[in-house]
């Protein structure tokens, strides 16, 4: 079986041994799948790697972001971080709010988890909620759109 | 002989492991969360199989989809890591009904340092002292309790671990409310509501001892000082223990041996401690039952691989060190660098890092998942790496992480690389004045 390890703190501790004698700068390793890349650094090194084609890691995120454009007098509300979308406090409870709900700017709508911690999601605008764009226990992106709002 | 080693894991620990069964000569298999096709793990490992979704519940911590994907596998030997299932005793037990070795100890050594209660309990049985306190089933027994133990307390879950579901209570008043949450959150983290009380030791710090056994012959590797935590997490450790009188020092070690053998402990382990920074008195807390995260200060002293003493030991052979021949030489430092932006209340910073890069050199080890365009999923813990130093003595080791950090550059999420370059800047660090309170005092801004 052919093995194509990526290198050992020993190994790249001896190249920059070697290196920090020479004037270079720079020196890139390749192997069959990385590429391994020792860049000088003020008075120091910085190793970096990194997979060759597409066996990078390439997949994406989230898939549920959609970009919805705003329209006068509704708001969105949008995910500030990337995670899991919850619009009830646990499984099976009551969702923290519905269409037709009128929520305040710290009105709870719901809960993303990132992590494993939950952070607590305000509607950040007063009015009557419109629609809800992304259901229980979705994954979201970051700044996806989860619910809008009719402004009053 | 073991041949094919399943890595129940992920992250930086699977690639460790990875590293040191390739150079062992195992066959690697590696489970993975559809999150984690991708990772640098999954690239390097010999065989990859997708055990489950990216939600841990239904993939790292299946008890039944992990030992069902070993079995599919062919393995003859599962290591667990850290967390996850690493301590979880009915996986052990699964693992080797199927016929497979777990590279850990014993199920009656996780039986018994389990629970934190189960584990003072064994404590006080092989002569260990612990912190005054004791199970409170409810509110009128934690006020009981907390008569006896006084104020400043610690609530912990007894079936906590990591830190999680511990809270301090400084006044009597605060009590009541504090149980509550202290048992809500234990449920809901740990599915075991009970707390216990324990005294507060204000100028604290933590203590930890490596410990080495195969059932007969127990060792340690030295002690690791940890007392630099954020909410009972740990951001940097170093090993050995610095500015304890010697005669402590060997007390200490000697307690978490003592603790190895009238457990007959298989494997690799470390031993817990409070100690008093002021008394150097010392209380036992727990006992960890698996490699730690902080394992690499510990080789860094002594040139040993802890990954391939705990495969020996699975393997059913003996300890081939005497404890006379363990040779500890120098310092060495690490730093956990995480996803989070800690000048934003460390919010979780998921994301695709545009390019990580680690300093490298003399003394300089990283322990890291992550590559240039790597993914850090929201779905798992915010470990990224670790940067671990080393030098003749602490002074140089704290000089070098200092330069290191300067160098660590990671693009496209935050991470806390900014907190620990403030750590290594502060006085009390420099000088090695540190408790378990050292991040309350922490400049800020």
């Amino acid at each position: 079986m052919s093995r194509d390890l990526i290198f050992t703190s020993e190994d790249v501790a001896e190249i920059v041994a070697i290196l920090d004698k020479t004037p270079y700068a720079r020196l890139e390793v390749r192997t069959r799948r990385f590429v391994l890349r020792v860049i000088r650094s003020g008075d120091g090194w910085t190793q970096e790697i990194e997979s060759i084609g597409d066996s990078a890691a390439t997949e994406s995120l989230a898939p549920s972001s959609a970009v919805v454009a705003e329209e006068a007098g509704r708001s969105a509300v949008r995910a500030p971080l990337p995670g899991t979308f919850y619009r009830a406090p646990q499984p099976g409870a009551r969702p923290f709010v519905e269409v037709g709900d009128r929520v305040q700017p710290d009105t709870v709508i719901g809960i993303i988890e990132t992590m494993k911690l939950m952070t607590a999601m305000p509607a950040h605008c007063s009015g009557i909620i419109d629609e809800i764009i992304v259901q229980d226990a979705t994954l979201v992106e970051v700044d996806a759109v989860l619910m809008r709002v009719k402004l009053e | 002989m073991m041949k094919r080693l399943f890595i129940a894991n992920r992250g930086e620990i699977a690639l460790r492991i990875l590293q040191t069964a390739n150079r062992l000569g195992l066959v690697t298999i590696l489970g993975v969360s559809e999150a984690d096709r991708g990772s640098l793990p999954a690239q390097i490992a010999d065989e990859m199989v997708v055990i489950g979704p990216a939600t841990s519940a239904e993939s790292y911590l299946s008890v039944e989809r992990v030992v069902a994907a070993a079995k599919a596998a062919r393995a003859d030997a599962v290591h667990p890591g850290y967390g996850f299932l690493s301590e979880n005793a009915t996986f052990a037990e699964s693992v080797t009904a199927a016929g497979i070795i777990f590279v850990g100890p014993d199920v009656s050594s996780l039986d018994s340092m389990g629970d934190k209660l189960m584990a003072r309990k064994v404590g006080v049985a092989a002569g260990l002292p612990v912190v005054p306190g004791g199970e409170s089933a409810d509110k009128a027994a934690a006020r009981a309790q907390a008569e006896i133990t006084g104020y400043p307390l610690l609530l912990k879950a007894v079936s906590g671990g990591g830190g999680r579901g511990m809270k301090r209570v400084d006044r009597a008043a605060a009590l009541d409310g504090q149980v509550d949450m202290a048992m809500a959150e234990a449920q809901a983290a740990f599915g075991d509501s009970r707390i216990y009380v324990e005294r507060y030791i204000s100028k604290g710090r933590h203590i930890e001892v490596q410990i080495l056994g195969d059932g007969e012959t127990t060792l340690h590797l030295g002690t690791r000082d940890c007392s630099i935590q954020r909410r009972f997490q740990k951001l940097v450790e170093e090993a050995p223990a610095f500015g304890i009188p010697e005669q402590k020092h060997n007390a200490l070690r000697n307690a978490a041996v003592r603790l190895a053998q009238f457990l007959h402990y298989r494997g690799a382990g470390t031993v817990e401690f409070l100690v008093d920074s002021e008394t150097f008195d010392f209380y036992f807390i727990e006992m960890n039952a698996r490699i730690q995260v902080e394992h690499p200060v510990t080789e860094a002293v002594t040139d040993l691989d802890l990954i391939e003493q705990q495969l020996l030991i699975a393997d059913g052979q003996k300890v081939s060190l005497t404890q006379e021949r363990v040779e500890f030489s120098g310092h060495a430092i690490e730093a956990r660098i995480n996803a989070e932006d800690w000048e934003q209340g460390f919010r979780p910073s998921p994301g695709r890092v545009r390019a990580a890069r680690w300093p490298a050199g003399p003394g300089i080890r990283v322990d890291t998942h992550i590559e240039n365009g790597g993914v850090i999923s929201p779905f798992y813990d915010s470990l990224i790496g670790k940067l671990i130093v080393s030098g003749r003595d602490r002074a140089e080791a704290v000089a070098r992480l200092g330069s290191a950090l300067a160098t660590l550059e990671i693009e496209g999420i935050a991470t806390t690389a900014g907190l620990q370059r403030r750590i290594v800047e502060d006085p009390r660090f420099i000088h090695g004045d540190v408790d378990t309170r050292f991040f309350e005092g922490l400049g800020r801004g």
